[in-house]
């Protein structure tokens, strides 16, 4: 057995004033969730959520990640972790507790969580926010922290690894062929999400459109210039940031309007070519400079918002749990509240993208054992708390535009009377006129199906920063979050198709072994172009989809996200029994049977239900019988759309239905070693034996008094020879 | 009160400019440097120094989530 036998935790004992301190935490969490479950119809603040969140993460991290540290999975802080036994400066480092959060945050962090609550809000403001908050208590937060927890303990390995040598050849092929694919995914939905917001927008294509120059000065500065100067050029870059927002105001003055007035397909052109380019330049002269500055806008901007939000303290438009709640009838993504809630927020609640962060970089630098829990669930935590933002700034937008900007154009029609006519018909009132005033306010033509969620976080972002900072700068705040949700999902869509190429040319290579070479051009370009090739296909199979991309793709997207997070949860069930850990399983085991509970439904019903407007076959199905008939069935407007909506209703059925197989193939492996492992009440595991750790470092954001003193005395004894990356 | 105002908000500044310096990376030269002088060796350049690492990077992308 290779689970080690730990010193008890230090038992830190409550002090009357801390017991006080919670207990308030408790009363105050417990009044602000009694005030969101009675509310009906009555103007309730959305204050109420934000602190109904932060004070059940407040105890969720001081109780039940402390427990799941100590009680389950034992942290052992005389243990050596892998930054320490391993260092090389390179990848493995001992890093600042604090700055490796950073990094994992900025790592697991960008539009997902922005993007779900949004459409989420479609069902009311409660199912996204219980779920929000319950899922990354129980889940999400879960998941991120007993992932690196166990990579932790076997070097750094990344998930698709560990799955093959804990759970099986056959699921770890599983794994590795469903991580590639949902890669892909996620890269097509965000891409279509930059492309909505983009589309028909001068302002917005002129300001993200200098972030390329922009990016390539810092780039260039960096190494030619001033080399390693990092704040001094992130600084200049958003500044210059700031300016190409501010200059997109005046494209009409410069004269720009027209030509930067593009349509979805350009765009997705124009996005496809970039991502290639982006992929096959080195990356100091692209990748490194923009992330520096995505990372900056990302966390400057959440810090922002929860302070306007509080000034502002807007009030709630959405009802609590919306009419289309239970029919399942709404315009934004079709199916019932269970199990499509839990599916289209995926990220803020439980992300599976997140256990290949925490599966990777991030276990490489930990510097003690018992900084999993800060890290994996704390940074988590954080994750959430950018999903509630989002879902409270999409809830203080009037419900009539609410709708008429999520709907998709097949259904409002794209002009502000047939969209004022269409909200009516789903019970809300908005004139035209009321539709032309809230574009024109942030400097738009229109607002009407601009689906895919960033222009409507971006229109309740402009609300509320307008209401806390003054009125005036509506349309420099609503192209401000453009921009910031643009940057980093462009930041994603040039890392991910890096990461994604070097899968393939490591899959190939295993073939043809000079594929794997990556310098080799051939094999690095042809690589770049396939995998550009098959994000930009989902891509623009979204962006002229009549149906509409982002109500077709995004379930889909979120259904792969958490059937990762179900594969990365039964390598945790899986580690527990095989450790041994048999009355704990149930710890990531709640998670990963409600997981499975609702992306096996999601799944189910995608595939199979013959309600066309969620199942994919049956919608494929309807349309090909009238097409067969000589029929043009609404929202197509001609045989060439019939046949599209047939091909793409069919595409988005077989990934659906693969990657829903892929999972279960990796269950099925995971279930026989269960069995075994039950059985002989524990199997070895590939965890590395112990070796005392030599150094010493608080465990949480905020050191205790004891915790200095030994890290001072530490520092002393050592003579000023400090470890890695320590002060 | 206002004696001991100054040094506090030194103390944050500095503070923050730490974690600003070793979040972006860029304290990985001092750290480097540091390395060196224990050491004994005689270091690279800083040009090389950040070449070296770009090229790393080259080579090991993270992804970026969601």
């Amino acid at each position: 057995m290779s689970t080690t036998t730990s010193q008890r935790p230090p038992r830190q004992k409550m002090t009357p004033k801390g017991a006080a301190v919670w207990v308030a935490v408790a009363v105050a969490g417990a009044i602000c969730w009694t005030v969101l479950a009675l509310s009906r119809g009555e103007q309730v603040s959305a204050l109420w959520i934000l602190f109904a969140a932060l004070s059940s993460y407040a105890i969720a991290y001081r109780f039940y990640a402390r427990f799941i540290a100590y009680r389950v999975l034992r942290v052992d802080d005389t243990r050596a972790t892998p930054a320490e036994r391993l260092e090389n400066h390179i990848d493995f480092e001992v890093t600042d507790r604090r700055v490796l959060y950073g990094h994992h945050f900025a790592a697991i962090a960008g539009a997902g969580p922005l993007v779900g609550p949004v459409l989420a809000a479609q069902m009311g403001y409660l199912p996204g926010t219980i779920w929000i908050i319950v899922g990354v208590i129980f889940a999400g937060a879960v998941q991120d922290m007993v992932v690196l927890f166990f990579s932790m303990r076997r070097n750094g390995k990344s998930l698709g690894q560990m799955v093959r040598e804990e759970i099986g050849v056959v699921g770890g092929i599983a794994a590795l062929i469903a991580v590639f694919a949902i890669m892909i995914i996620l890269l097509a939905v965000l891409a279509l999400v930059v492309v909505n917001a983009l589309a028909e927008s001068p302002w917005g294509v002129f300001s993200i459109g200098l972030t390329i120059p922009i990016a390539l000065f810092m780039g260039f500065y960096l190494r030619y210039l001033r080399p390693g100067r990092i704040m001094e050029v992130t600084a200049v870059g958003v500044g210059l940031l700031l300016l190409a927002i501010v200059g997109g105001g005046y494209v009409d003055q410069m004269g720009l309007s027209e030509a930067l007035t593009l349509t979805p397909e350009t765009l997705t052109i124009c996005l496809v070519v970039y991502g290639f380019v982006a992929s096959v330049l080195p990356v100091w002269m692209l990748l490194t400079p923009r992330d520096y500055l995505s990372t900056f806008m990302k966390i400057g901007v959440i810090a922002l918002l929860a302070i306007a939000m509080v000034i502002a303290a807007p009030v709630l438009q959405a009802p609590a749990v919306s009419e289309f709640a239970l029919p399942g009838t709404g315009p934004v993504f079709p199916g019932k509240l269970f199990p499509f809630v839990f599916i289209t927020i995926a990220c803020g609640a439980l992300s599976g993208f997140h256990a290949l962060i925490s599966s990777g970089t991030t276990p490489k630098m930990v510097a003690k054992e018992s900084q999993v829990r800060m890290i994996g669930y704390g940074g988590m935590l954080m994750e959430s708390f950018v999903g509630i933002s989002a879902l409270m700034a999409a809830c203080v937008i009037d419900q009539g535009l609410y709708f008429a900007m999520n709907s998709p154009a097949s259904a409002t029609g794209g002009t502000p009377q047939a969209a004022a006519e269409f909200v009516s018909t789903l019970g809300f009132t908005i004139s035209p006129d009321q539709l032309s005033v809230a574009a024109q306010s942030i400097g738009e033509d229109t607002l009407i199906s601009r689906t895919g969620g960033a222009p409507t976080l971006a229109f309740g972002m402009s609300l509320i920063f307008s209401e806390a900072f003054g009125s005036g700068l509506a349309a420099f705040w609503y192209h401000f979050a453009i921009m910031f949700e643009a940057l980093f999902i462009l930041t994603a869509v040039d890392a991910g198709t890096r990461v994604g190429r070097f899968m393939l040319q490591d899959t190939i290579g295993n073939v043809w072994n000079r594929y794997a070479d990556i310098s080799w051009k051939p094999a690095s370009w042809s690589a770049s172009a396939l995998v550009v090739g098959a994000w930009g296909y989902m891509l623009y199979v979204g962006v002229t989809d009549p149906l509409g991309g982002i109500n077709q793709l995004f379930p889909l997207f979120g259904i792969a996200n958490q059937l990762l997070a179900a594969i990365a949860l039964i390598l945790c069930v899986t580690l527990f029994l095989k450790h041994g850990w048999t009355r704990w399983v149930w710890v990531p085991g709640i998670a990963l049977a409600w997981d499975l509970i609702v992306t096996l439904t999601a799944s189910w019903q995608k595939v199979f239900s013959e309600n066309e407007k969620i199942g994919y076959f049956a919608q494929a199905a309807a349309y090909r019988e009238a097409r067969d008939a000589g029929d043009v069935l609404y929202p197509a407007t001609d045989a060439g759309q019939m046949q599209q909506i047939i091909t793409n209703s069919t595409v988005n059925g077989i990934l659906q239905a693969s990657f829903a197989l892929l999972m279960l193939v990796v269950l099925a492996n995971a279930v026989a070693v269960w069995v075994r492992a039950a059985k002989a009440g524990g199997l070895p595991t590939t965890e590395v034996p112990h070796e005392t750790s030599r150094i010493v470092a608080p465990s949480d954001f905020i050191a205790t008094a004891e915790e200095k003193a030994a890290v001072r005395e530490w520092e002393e004894s050592r003579g000023g020879d400090l470890v890695g990356g320590r002060r | 009160m206002t004696t001991a105002l100054l040094p506090r908000l030194r103390r944050v500044a500095g503070g923050v400019l730490w974690y600003l310096r070793q979040a972006s990376g860029e304290a990985r030269w001092d750290a480097y440097l540091d390395q060196c002088r224990r050491d004994g060796t005689t270091p690279m350049s800083r040009r090389a120094f950040e070449r070296h690492r770009a090229e790393h990077r080259e080579h090991h992308p993270q992804s970026r989530c969601c």
